[in-house]
This record gives C-alpha cells, structure tokens and sequence, in this order.
C-alpha cells in the first residue's frame, strides 16, 4: 500500500506468521470488512489478518508495535456501536479462526474458549452436562464471545444473571505491545488489580483477548415465560413496578410497544394479543415449587395492572415462539420502515411512563416515528427510530430525535449505552455523561495499557489523552507535538 | 503522622491536593478494622480518616439502588434498605467495616456465590486521585457499559491507587424466609462429595460453606433463601442430597460469614473440582478452614505461615492462590504475602499512571506496589 511502510512491514511479518489465505491486501476483499453491525460508518482496512492462533495474533500485534500501525480487533462483525470500524491506516485483526471450545469442566463450572466462538455454542456444548452460558445478546446465534468480551454484553436475561463481566473469570490477553499476559484463572479473586475487569467492556482498546474462561450456570429445573397484553405501555410498566416490589426478580422482564408488536408480527408472525398497546415477556426460572409460587404473584400481578392476556409456555417450542418475536424485533422493524436506528439507552426503571411519555412527545413533534422494544426490568431502552432515507431531511431528523433520546436517559441519571457499547457511534456523547476528570482518569488507564494509542484508536473516548503528561500538571506543549513527532489531537 | 478528618468529597479531594504539593504519602482509613491488611505500607505521612463520610446519601427502592459514602458503616446501609425489605448482599464478614474498606480489601461471605462479590455489585463509584481530582465512573443504573469501569479495578486495591469516596450499589430483595441444611463432615473427603452434589443440584443454593478444624470432625452448611414454599421444597432436596445426618434450620450456623480466628489469617483460592486436595492439605498442616465450597474461596486460620508454601502448591495445582491476608509484622516480613502475580508489568503500569510518585500506601500491595 503506498504511503504506508508501517502497514507494508506489519504485511510481511504477517505473511510470515500465517497461511496465505489469512493474510488479506486485494481491495476488494479487504472492503467486504468496511463495516461492522453499524452499517453506516464505513472504512476500508489497509491490511486484514485472520490468525488461527494467539500466537500468530500476538506476532501481528507485536508488528504493529514495532511499527506504530493501529489495529483493531473483530470478532463475527455484529456490534451495533461501530466499535470494530476498521482503520483506514491500520490492521483488522479478525478472530473468525479462533473458534476452538478449549475445554468445558462442569466440576469446576467452568469452560475455556478461544474469542471467535459464537456465543451460543458456548450453551450448546455445555448443555449436555447440565450447564449454559448465561449472557445471551439477541444476536447469540452469530456473534462471537471475543466480541461480547470486548463490549460486556448483555441480553435480556442479564436481569438476574448480569453481563459478560460477571461470567468472565479469567482471559489470555495480548497487550497491544504484543505481549501474551494472563489476566483472572479459573478460581476467583486472582491477587493483584483486577485488571480483567477493566478489559472486560473496554471495546478493543486496551488490547485483544485471545481465550476467555467463563463460568458456566446450572440449568434452571423448571423455566416459564409468560406473555402478557396489556392495552398501554404505562399499565405494562406499572406491572414491572409491581412484580420488582414483591421482591421477585425474574430472569428476564422485556417489553414492545404497539408498533415493536406490529413490526415482529409482521415478520415472524408471533401470534401476540391481538390490539395490545404493550406486552411483556416475562420469564422466571429456577427451582420448580420456587417458580410456581412467583408465577402465581407475577399473574395476580399482572391482572391487577390491566392484564387482558396472559399466555403461559412451559415448552421449549412454545417459549421459542414468544421469545422469536422479541428477538427479532430489530430487524423485523425493517417491514415497517426501509430505515430504522438502533438507539440503546438506559434509565433508572421507575422513569420509565416518564421517559416513554416523553419519547411519544419527541415523535410527536417531530413526525419520526419510534418503536419501543426494551429490557423493562433493568430499564434498558432500545427505541427503534424510524425514517426513509430516499426522502429529503428524514435521516437528519431521525438522528435528532435519537440524539435527543440519549440526552433523555442522561437527563433522568441513566446511560448513554446499556450494552452496545459507546465505539465511534457515541463518543461524542461521553462527555454529557462524564465531565472532563472522570474521562481523563479513565484514559489513565488507556495510557498504562496502550501509551501509543495504537490498539482501536478513535473509540469510547472523544478526545484522546496524550500519555506523556503527569496527571493533573499540564505545562505546555506535549514534547511529541513540539518535537513535530505528533499532530495536535 | 497527621490525620486528616474529611466530611466530602470535596473536602477529600482538598485534602489530596495539599498532601500533593507537600508531597505527603497518604493512607486511606474506615474505621481501621482492616487497616493490617496487606504489607505495612513503607511510609505513611498523612492518614485521611474517612469515617466522616458516614452518611448513606440516596436508597431508590423502585430502583433497588442505593447509593452512600465510603464511611459509611455496612450495617448502617442495611437498616436503611432494610427498610424498604432490601439488602445490599455484600456480607459483613470483619464486624465494624465500612463501605469503603470492604471495597478496598474485596471482602466476601458465603452468598457469593450466587450473588457474586463487591464487582458484581458495584454500579458506580466516584474516587479522589492521588493528586486530588475527582473522578467517577459508572453511574446509578445496573446496566451501563459507557467508558471503562474503574470501579473493578479500585475494588481489591488496598487504597494503592485512588480514594472511595461514594459507591452506588444494585441491592436485592431481602428474602421471604432463609433456611440453613447443616451436617456434619468428618473430613475432606466427604465435605468434597457433599459439596459437589449440592454445587451441581438444581435447588440453587446461595452458599454452601465449609467449616473444618485442624482436627475432629467439621460442618457443611448449604443457604437457601426466597418465598417459602419455594424454600421449603429445595431444603428437602438438599436435605435428602446431605444424608440422614442433615438438619433444616432457621437459625443462622455459628461462625457463618466469619473468617476463621487465628493469628495469621490466609485466604485460598481453587477451582471447584479442587476442594478436596485443598482440604486436605490444610488439614495436613493443622489450620482451621472455613469458607465458600460452593464458590472456591476459603479462609484458613494458622498460628504461622509455616504451611504456606504446601497450600500454595496445592492451589496452585488447582488454578488458585493463597495470599496472607492478615499477620503480625514480623510474619509479613518473612514470607512473600502475596505470592506470584500475573501481569504485575500491567499492574505496574496501572499504578504508575494513576499515583505516578507512588504516595498512595506505597508498598501495601503486589509487588510493592
């Protein structure tokens, strides 16, 4: 690649390490990565590398290093952030390769895997002795656990059963200077910081797993989902309020709104209650006589809010069924509109009829039209906001809105995101978030892994801090940008 | 030695800031019920008394958040959730404790095992650097992914890299009923067996504890919480799985969410399938162990490090560790306290950015950190 001698070296030393076809540099194929799941950035990498191993990934990365090039890890491609956007400078390290289940230790509830895994065949592989893999992001069946390591993904059941970081024990992790570190174990408490926890979410910035040894969770004796109509988000919500009171915390507790309900039944034809303003699909596991005495609460429950349906699956088949419509609601609300942004935002749950209250508002106004699709039992919103982009200002105002709902989730002491991460998409949105100390002493953390900037640089933060600088004491010039060594950021 | 007694954050942070200029080395203190803990820092100029910070600032109940000072006492953010019929299901394991010293040495009881240790419930935190800059991060909802989450890594810090100040917690109901299943063990053996059916059951235990004297026989106690009939039932079931010499009791165990007494207080770490060679050799080496099973994290009592070297080969051998969590100097100064640490390079580094002339308990940590 011309004008690229870092890129040209990291290409040689690449194609020393790995097998031909894992080394990609023809324009074409390397634009088939332009993207991840968020579609609408685009960058076409200079290099991608496909190691089959951590030691061939940690020699690409050591490369890099060497040559100050900087790389970006990718797993299957499904996040919803842009936190995978390649670097037009840089190498796409792409772990689709590294999809060895190492081990699966039931005893020790406990199973090894390399970060190209898909995050399903962690539960299939453990199913047979018992056990699952508790974080499941709707996009289980594709996207990887290097990814979900990378983002601290969530899923509808992370209610009860938390996020990757609380089922990620122990990883190998290559710094971005190439070095081949162990970060946790299999037993808890490794002495020292848990620098894993700081990893686990940092969205590719501090570096690249290579395995992850995650914990493995007990299958449930008895699971029920129930599916609730309800004739107004406001009477779904207050049910949420109700069964969180009773002190029942059931494994997942998700809610669509009319035009989420429309647009699933549209697609996938999941048979929801008829001219229901909101459902819920709520899901209680456990032990059998524990979960038959909450699922009679949370039905009194429900019916003392205005209920008018309550449907009860206690087979898989049937289950699968109700979880299919909330599953693929997302781009099921591709058959309402030809275009739709993903917003993810969180809010304390009991803001939950005021910010839905104002959502109607801001699409009122505007005429942009929103489907409400959320985790209502950890008040973790997915609006889906809906435009046309072959017709003239939409877009614009689609992104206005979206915006504007972000700043709602702030403004009631939420989140910008609750589980697709902030990436290239909301950096810019960090500092309405966190003031300029809190990201600068995150970014104290980023100069300790990854000084050089190097590893997915232009992610989460909207600024990066130049490493050199003693905390809290700034004089002058950085040295590398007097020296001409460095442009001003 | 100076103290200083801060009521704020803001006050914390003055203080920092002065200790800064003047170049004083700083050591962060609750009420001291910890303060032995790790190695004895190298110097300490400056001891910034926290127990002002005393007051639990905000319990959402609708929320199950709850959020409060670093000073305040662990009991005293249960009354005031207690109220609401919440807890927050970070035991109180060192009587006295407060929020912030629990943090900054990562206590944990029995019920971590199902309700995992303070990483899994801290949602946000806000700390004063070393220079005095406040700093948060996280915030009051449970799911929340935006920037890194400093949080992890000051739980478990001993203090080495920045102060708590604040601590925004997920609680969890408090449980209808609570039932304990006891029976006694006579050995490593069986209390491994027990411990096994009961790990790999499906009457979702909260705890299963250990408890083994040096000598004689121990107990094995499995926790069980929720609405009652749902109690009940998963008693029986672990009732039945423990044998005829099993009691169902309402009654909290002696010695429960209690670390072992002794002068030299260890904590082993193993993977499950570990339990029995861990016990054995601690009964081997005449110390008295107590802790999760059911989570791979026991508390040994010794009256000297002597067996310290045949744990950590064991725990070793079972992807665990042994670190001497509290001794008498003289104890400290002879052994390696923390034992081998991976990634200290990384941890280094971390250290050196956040308190880069190393005048937060310098020494106290891994590696002299």
């Amino acid at each position: 690649m011309p004008g690229m001698p870092g890129v040209d070296a990291v290409t040689q030393r690449a194609r020393e390490l790995i097998p031909p076809e894992g080394v990609i540099t023809d324009v074409a194929r390397l634009r088939t990565y332009e993207c991840d799941g968020l579609s609408h950035y685009r960058v076409v990498p200079a290099l991608v590398v496909i190691p089959e191993d951590a030691a061939q990934l940690a020699g690409v990365v050591g490369a890099c290093a060497e040559h100050g090039v900087p790389f970006v890890a990718r797993g299957s491609g499904t996040g919803l952030s842009g936190g995978a956007l390649p670097h037009a400078e840089g190498v796409l390290v792409v772990t689709s390769k590294m999809r060895t289940i190492t081990a699966v230790r039931p005893d020790d509830q406990r199973a090894v895997v390399e970060p190209g895994v898909i995050n399903l065949d962690v539960t299939r592989a453990a199913t047979p002795h018992g056990y699952y893999y508790a974080p499941d992001p709707s996009s289980q069946q594709i996207c990887s656990i290097g990814g979900n390591v990378a983002e601290n993904s969530g899923g509808a059941h992370c209610l009860k059963y938390g996020f990757t970081t609380n089922h990620v024990l122990g990883a190998e992790f290559v710094s971005p200077q190439g070095d081949v570190v162990q970060l946790g174990g299999i037993a808890p408490d490794t002495p020292g910081y848990d620098l894993l926890g700081a990893v686990v979410g940092s969205e590719g910035t501090l570096g690249i797993v290579t395995s992850a040894t995650v914990r493995l969770v007990r299958l449930p004796e008895e699971v029920r989902t129930i599916l609730v109509g309800f004739a107004s988000t406001d009477q779904a919500g207050a049910a949420v309020s109700a069964i969180i009171a009773a002190g029942i915390v059931p494994a997942a507790i998700e809610m669509m709104d009319a035009l989420a309900i429309e647009a699933a039944e549209a697609a996938v034809h999941c048979n929801y209650p008829d001219g229901a303003g909101a459902v819920l699909v709520i899901e209680l596991d456990g032990a059998a006589v524990e979960v038959a005495a909450e699922y009679d609460e949370v039905e009194r429950l429900c019916n003392d809010n205005g209920a008018f349906e309550q449907r009860l699956a206690t087979d898989p088949a049937d289950r699968a069924l109700i979880w299919k419509g909330r599953k693929s609601a997302f781009a099921a609300v591709g058959r309402i509109s030809p275009d739709y942004i993903v917003q993810d935002g969180v809010i304390p749950r009991t803001a939950l009829p005021e910010v839905l209250k104002a959502i109607a508002e801001l699409s009122g106004t505007s005429g942009v039209r929103v489907a409400n699709v959320f985790h209502a039992g950890d008040g973790n919103l997915h609006p889906l906001v809906l435009f046309d982009e072959s017709k003239d200002g939409e877009a614009e105002a689609a992104e206005e809105v979206s915006g504007a709902i972000l700043d709602l989730c702030i403004e009631h002491g939420g989140s910008i995101t609750g589980e697709h991460g902030v990436g290239m998409d909301k950096a810019r949105y960090m500092p309405r978030m966190y003031d300029e100390a809190d990201l600068d002493t995150m970014q104290l953390v980023r100069c300790a892994f990854d000084p050089d900037g190097i590893s997915n640089p232009g992610k989460v933060f909207p600024t990066p801090r130049l490493c050199g600088e003693v905390p809290g004491r700034h004089k002058g010039a950085h040295p590398l940008q007097e020296a001409g060594l460095a442009e001003v950021f | 030695m100076e103290e200083a007694h801060p009521t704020s954050t803001a006050e914390v942070a003055e203080v920092l800031g002065d200790a800064t200029s003047r170049g004083l080395t700083v050591v962060a203190r609750g009420r001291g019920t910890k303060q032995g803990w790790g190695m004895p820092p190298t110097s300490a100029d400056l001891v910034v008394d926290l127990s002002g910070l005393a007051r639990v600032l905000d319990h959402q109940a609708g929320d199950l958040i709850v959020d409060t000072q670093a000073g305040a006492l662990l009991s005293d953010v249960q009354d005031v959730v207690g109220t609401e019929r919440q807890r927050l299901v970070l035991e109180e394991t060192v009587p006295g404790t407060t929020v912030g010293g629990a943090l900054a040495t990562n206590t944990s009881g029995p019920q971590r095992m199902f309700f995992g240790t303070a990483r899994d419930l801290l949602i946000g935190v806000t700390v004063v650097r070393a220079d005095g800059v406040v700093a948060k991060a996280g915030g009051r909802v449970v799911k929340n992914v935006a920037g890194y989450d400093l949080g992890k890594l000051v739980i478990g810090s001993y203090g080495t890299l920045a102060v708590i100040t604040e601590a925004v917690f997920r609680l969890h109901p408090l449980p209808d009923v609570e039932r304990w299943v006891v029976t006694p063990v006579d050995g490593p053996g069986r209390a491994h067996e027990l411990a096994q059916a009961v790990v790999h059951s499906q009457a979702v235990p909260w705890a299963v504890e250990v408890d083994l004297p040096a000598s004689g026989p121990g107990t094995l106690g499995v926790l069980l919480g929720g609405k009652a009939e749902g109690v009940a039932d998963r008693a029986e079931t672990v009732r039945r799985l423990l044998g005829d010499a099993a009691e169902v009791t309402d009654t909290t165990p002696p010695g429960w969410a209690a670390y072992p007494a002794g002068p030299v207080l260890l904590k082993l770490t193993f993977a499950l399938s570990g339990l029995r060679d861990v016990l054995t050799a601690a009964r081997e080496a005449g110390v008295h162990v107590r802790g999760s099973a059911g989570a791979g994290v026991v508390h040994a009592a010794a009256d000297d490090a002597g067996a310290l070297d045949a744990l950590r080969a064991v725990c070793a051998r079972h992807g665990g560790s042994v670190v001497v969590v509290d001794a008498p100097d003289d104890v400290k100064q002879a052994v390696d306290v923390w034992g081998p640490v991976p990634a200290l390079d990384l941890m280094r580094r971390v250290k050196d950015q956040f308190d880069p002339e190393h005048r937060l308990a310098p020494g106290r940590f891994v590696g002299g950190i």
